[in-house]
């Protein structure tokens, strides 16, 4: 029965072109340019149509243009179905739908083509800013799909009224966001185009590869503890494993998921944490050395990395144990020692000559050549610095005699060739050192300028053994951060610098904001429901369960609401209320009482009708005309009046 | 579609000029035929209304037509979505699931916002419909083939505006009316008038989806309200009956400059100085109007259903003695009526030809 055939009026059309605007402009930066003035030019057309009240364009043209659409969609894409080709066509089609307003329809189409974007939008970010941008674009909308039904009010009535609305949604919005039970995705097909490139440890290492992510102040992960923080020199996040060597960078080993649970044994009291981790598009989770346990869908490789079984391509969150150390690998397989041998044939000549004397001098004893090799590092006066001068092919004897200048990977890989090069089985391990505790939520933030490279030996009968090269010369990297590591004037991210406390105190609150929105909103997955709620006391909460207790109170808001709605409607003149209950009565003996008649008036005709209660029957009019319609009316009156009316059974 | 604000007006008390003018090329009206349908059309469309009608029965329940005020309480105000709502509750599933399969948070947040926003939607359209009150209004008499028109008075006892209600009979077109923070308002509702006799108001729906156009709600009303209808005058009728010496030329003798009889449509050839000048100036835009004085052996024109031959059947009849009574009117003359049982003085003037239509209207109807 919807009366949807009125045409669109001038007023409503601006409405959608707000609608439509509203929705897209946030996309510009991911739509390709082509589209982006396509859809502008519609909405130029549209405005026109609009204002100068020209025609529509004729249906067949539209058709085309829609076509048009789709096909350079499809020819950008060579597809589409996915993310990105399916916003871009949700663009096209709203552009397209603006040309064709005919009737209340579609602009009820449009609308619904606006809260669709609102999701596109979410595809690319869900910060905070976006956010709150996606509420202004939904109040638009909503303002658009008001105007569709009445177009008289003034814009800031019609943005009041849905402003008013939507925050009447907001406890239906919070119940169920925090009630609805939540499924894990994907339920199709994996997502693969759902991030983008993004920085961060790679699998293979060489000369400057890591000093380039000491550029970035972007977060890694963030980690809470259970307990206390550990000192900053124990914090070694375990990433990928190199122990392939070319004779210039160092590359992972293949051996995914070797083990299902973790192969060694820890000392010393565990640590509790958790972990939340940006996506980065690896296989890799980072944990601190050295992993007791492994966060639920992964496994550790046969060098101790623990993997997940998918790669992390949304913030991921899991908890997990660390031992300060352990006794690992200390019968290790045949092929692992053999791969953290090898070495190439030649090259870096100077660095195996030394490394030969330490193995004539110490023979197998892999303890005395570590130290030879720590000895040689402290003696070299090598200095940690961001900007490296280039090297040329014999990377490690350039860097320990000749420039003397490198930055982590240039001491975790010299070191691993020294020891190799005297027989000692070494490999490097790549991930981040250190973070920085941010004080207003207690959270420890690890960003891509902690990444950090160091090296593992083998030492029979201890198993393998961290040595951070980079820790000898430059000890402030390790027990302090970069910033104070790396010599005076060199250029350092904008957040590792010192000065500026207030800018300081800014970020810290900043990033808490940020962190708090992450793992309360953006974070509330299935495993975070189940504690909430097993917190609030429904222990192992089922979708049956919560549904009931969304039921109930869903129920009580909408009862609530309803009676906020309606609330004008309670407020009746009790008095008048108790007459309408006695007239009700009396008109159920027969004697109807006429909306003209006075109380009095009335009272005389039913005490006729009715002899027997002629009595009370004019007492209550008297009370009633009384209490309505006299000069000072007694609230004794009102509770009489009620007494008698409770009282009268005709 | 008509729209109707304010206040009650006032309306002229008898049909009007126009009226008159439009219907009297009119034979005897006769209901125009509706178009045919394929078999199965009319067998699902009688499904279908025989469905709703079971539901109004069930919906009005009380007995029709119900004492005024009828005020349309949560319990006859009826509430579901309309297409957009369904087309908007389809939306939001699938952002729901495009919201799962990417893990987007925000995207189940702005689907139970909007789903929330449904819920209020719901409460709001009902809001904007309950516990409005309807008393009939006034319906002037109108002849067969015109068209009825019900005023309803809608009272609104809420400090906020009523906005976009439609009211509408069962198949008509709707009218849409604003009731203003307690205040009242005249709806104006029409439909054919094809039999004379009383008409009572058929159904009202009463509905609106706004603010959202997602939900509607809707209530039914049948106010106690009836309209008279006339018999539709007939477009060829024998001249006027004038008794005794019934020739025209002595009626024109008769009609003199003694007494002030009444008026006319001007004439060319009536005296300049006959012409009702404060009449004219009055109703504006009307026509020049001649004052008619008569002498007293002027009126004995009496409208006779007996008068009329035997082989004229009765509503015909009727339709004649219509035409006669207009045209009489219309001639500022006096006259009188004999219907069986039926005797009215000769007289003139608008509550004379109300009092005959009437008298046509019900001709063997049993009431008055």
């Amino acid at each position: 029965m919807a009366r949807s055939n009125r045409p669109v009026s001038s007023r409503q059309g601006w409405w959608l072109l707000a609608t439509a605007l509203a929705a897209s402009l946030p996309l510009t930066q991911h739509l390709p340019l082509w589209l982006s003035l396509a859809a502008g030019t519609a909405f130029a057309w549209r405005a026109a149509l609009t204002w100068r009240q020209w025609h529509l364009p004729p249906r067949w043209l539209v058709v085309l243009l829609v076509i048009a659409g789709t096909a350079g969609v499809f020819l950008q894409y060579r597809t589409i179905l996915g993310r990105t080709p399916g916003i871009e066509l949700l663009v096209v089609f709203l552009a397209l739908k603006l040309l064709e307003l005919r009737t209340a329809r579609d602009t009820v189409a449009t609308a619904l083509l606006g809260y669709f974007l609102v999701l596109g939008q979410f595809l690319f970010t869900q910060t905070i800013p976006t956010a709150l941008l996606a509420c202004l674009t939904v109040l638009i909308t909503t303002a658009a799909l008001l105007a569709a039904g009445d177009d008289r009010p003034k814009p800031w009535q019609q943005l009041r009224r849905a402003a008013l609305m939507l925050a009447q949604a907001l406890p239906f919005m919070l119940l169920l966001f925090v009630l609805f039970p939540r499924v894990q995705g994907p339920l199709w097909g994996i997502p693969q185009d759902r991030f983008a490139a993004v920085s961060g440890l790679s699998d293979t290492m060489s000369p400057g590869s890591i000093a380039q992510l000491s550029q970035s102040d972007a977060i890694a992960f963030r980690v809470q503890f259970k307990d206390t923080v550990p000192a900053q020199s124990r914090l070694y996040w375990r990433g990928p494993v190199m122990p392939l060597f070319d004779g210039r960078s160092w590359r992972v080993a293949q051996t995914l998921g070797a083990y299902p649970a973790v192969p060694y044994a820890g000392l010393g009291a565990p640590v509790d944490y958790e972990v939340t981790l940006e996506p980065h598009g690896k296989f890799w989770l980072f944990a601190l050395e050295m992993p007791a346990t492994l966060p639920p869908d992964s496994a550790l490789t046969s060098d101790y990395q623990p993997i997940a079984r998918q790669a992390v391509r949304s913030r991921l969150r899991y908890t997990q144990q660390a031992w300060p150390e352990a006794i690992a690998g200390v019968s290790e397989s045949s092929g692992i020692l053999r791969d953290a041998l090898a070495l190439p044939k030649d090259g870096n000549p100077r660095t195996r000559a030394i490394s030969a004397a330490w193995r004539a001098q110490h023979g197998d004893d892999g303890a005395a050549i570590l130290a030879a090799a720590e000895n040689l590092f402290r003696r070299q006066l090598l200095i940690y610095t961001l900007n490296p001068p280039l090297l040329g092919t014999d990377i490690v004897d350039e860097f320990l005699f000749d420039t003397k200048r490198g930055f982590c990977e240039h001491f975790a890989a010299a070191f691993v060739f020294a020891l190799r090069a005297a027989g000692v089985p070494a490999r490097v391990v790549a991930g981040y050192q250190g973070g920085e505790v941010n004080p207003v939520d207690g959270y420890l933030v690890v960003r891509q300028y902690d990444a950090h490279a160091w090296a593992e030996a083998w030492i029979a009968g201890r198993g393998w053994v961290r040595v951070d090269p980079t820790a000898i010369s430059a000890p402030t990297r390790i027990s302090s951060n970069l910033a104070n590591a790396v010599p005076v004037g060199e250029e350092l991210p904008f957040l590792t610098r010192g000065n500026l406390a207030w800018l300081k105190e800014l970020r810290y609150r900043l990033d808490a904001v940020t962190n708090g929105w992450n793992q309360w909103v953006l974070g509330y997955n299935p495993q975070r429901q189940r504690d909430l709620l097993a917190s609030l006391g429904l222990n192992e909460p089922d979708w049956r369960s919560m549904t009931a207790v969304l039921s109930v109170l869903g129920g009580t808001v909408m009862l609530a609401l309803t009676g906020w709605i309606l609330r004008n409607r309670l407020r009746v003149d009790p008095a008048l209320a108790a007459w309408r209950r006695f007239t009700a009565r009396l008109a159920r003996r027969g004697v109807a009482w006429q909306a003209w008649e006075g109380p009095q008036a009335f009272a005389e005709r039913a005490a006729r009708q009715a002899p027997l209660h002629a009595e009370r029957i004019r007492e209550i009019a008297a009370l009633y005309a009384r209490l309505r319609y006299g000069a000072a009316p007694r609230p004794s009156d009102l509770i009489r009046l009620k007494a008698e009316i409770a009282a009268f059974k005709p | 579609m008509k729209h109707v604000k304010g206040k009650l007006t006032a309306r002229p008390q008898s049909p009007s000029r126009g009226a008159i003018d439009r219907l009297a090329s009119l034979d005897c009206y006769r209901a125009p035929r509706t178009s045919r349908f394929t078999l199965i059309e009319r067998m699902q469309a009688t499904l279908r209304h025989r469905l709703h009608e079971t539901f109004v029965r069930w919906a009005l329940r009380v007995r029709s037509p119900e004492p005024a005020p009828i005020v349309l309480t949560q319990r006859r105000v009826y509430v579901l979505p309309t297409q957009a709502g369904l087309a908007y509750a389809t939306a939001l599933g699938v952002i729901l699931l495009g919201a799962m399969n990417y893990n987007l948070s925000l995207g189940h947040a702005l689907v139970f916002l909007l789903g929330g926003l449904g819920i209020v939607a719901i409460l709001h359209t009902f809001r904007n419909l309950a516990l409005i009150s309807i008393r009939p209004g006034r319906c002037e008499p109108v002849f067969a083939g015109g068209l009825a028109q019900f005023d309803l008075v809608l009272a609104n006892p809420r400090p906020e505006t009523r906005t976009s209600l439609r009211l509408f009979f069962n198949d008509e077109a709707p009218i849409e009316v604003d009731i203003g923070p307690q205040a009242s308002t005249v709806a104006t509702l029409d439909t054919a008038a094809t039999r004379r006799g009383w008409l009572s108001i058929p159904r009202v729906t009463i509905e609106t989806t706004w603010p959202l156009g997602l939900v509607r709600a809707w209530s039914y009303a049948v106010p106690d309200l009836s309209c008279l209808v006339y018999p539709t005058p007939a477009t060829k009728a024998p001249p006027l009956p004038w008794r005794g010496e019934s020739a025209r030329g002595s009626v024109r003798e008769g009609s003199g400059a003694d007494d002030f009889s009444g008026l006319r449509n001007h004439q060319v050839a009536d005296p300049p100085r006959h012409v009702a000048w404060k009449a004219v100036a009055r109703q504006q835009d009307g026509p020049l109007l001649t004052k008619l004085f008569s002498g007293a052996a002027a009126q004995q024109l009496w409208l006779d259903w007996d008068g009329l031959p035997a082989a004229i059947d009765s509503e015909q009849r009727l339709c004649i003695l219509a035409r006669w009574m207009i045209d009489a009117d219309a001639a500022g003359l006096a006259w009188g009526l004999l219907l069986p049982g039926i005797r009215l003085a000769p007289d003139n003037g608008p509550a004379q030809l109300a009092a005959g239509l009437r008298a046509l209207a019900l001709h063997d109807h049993g009431t008055q």
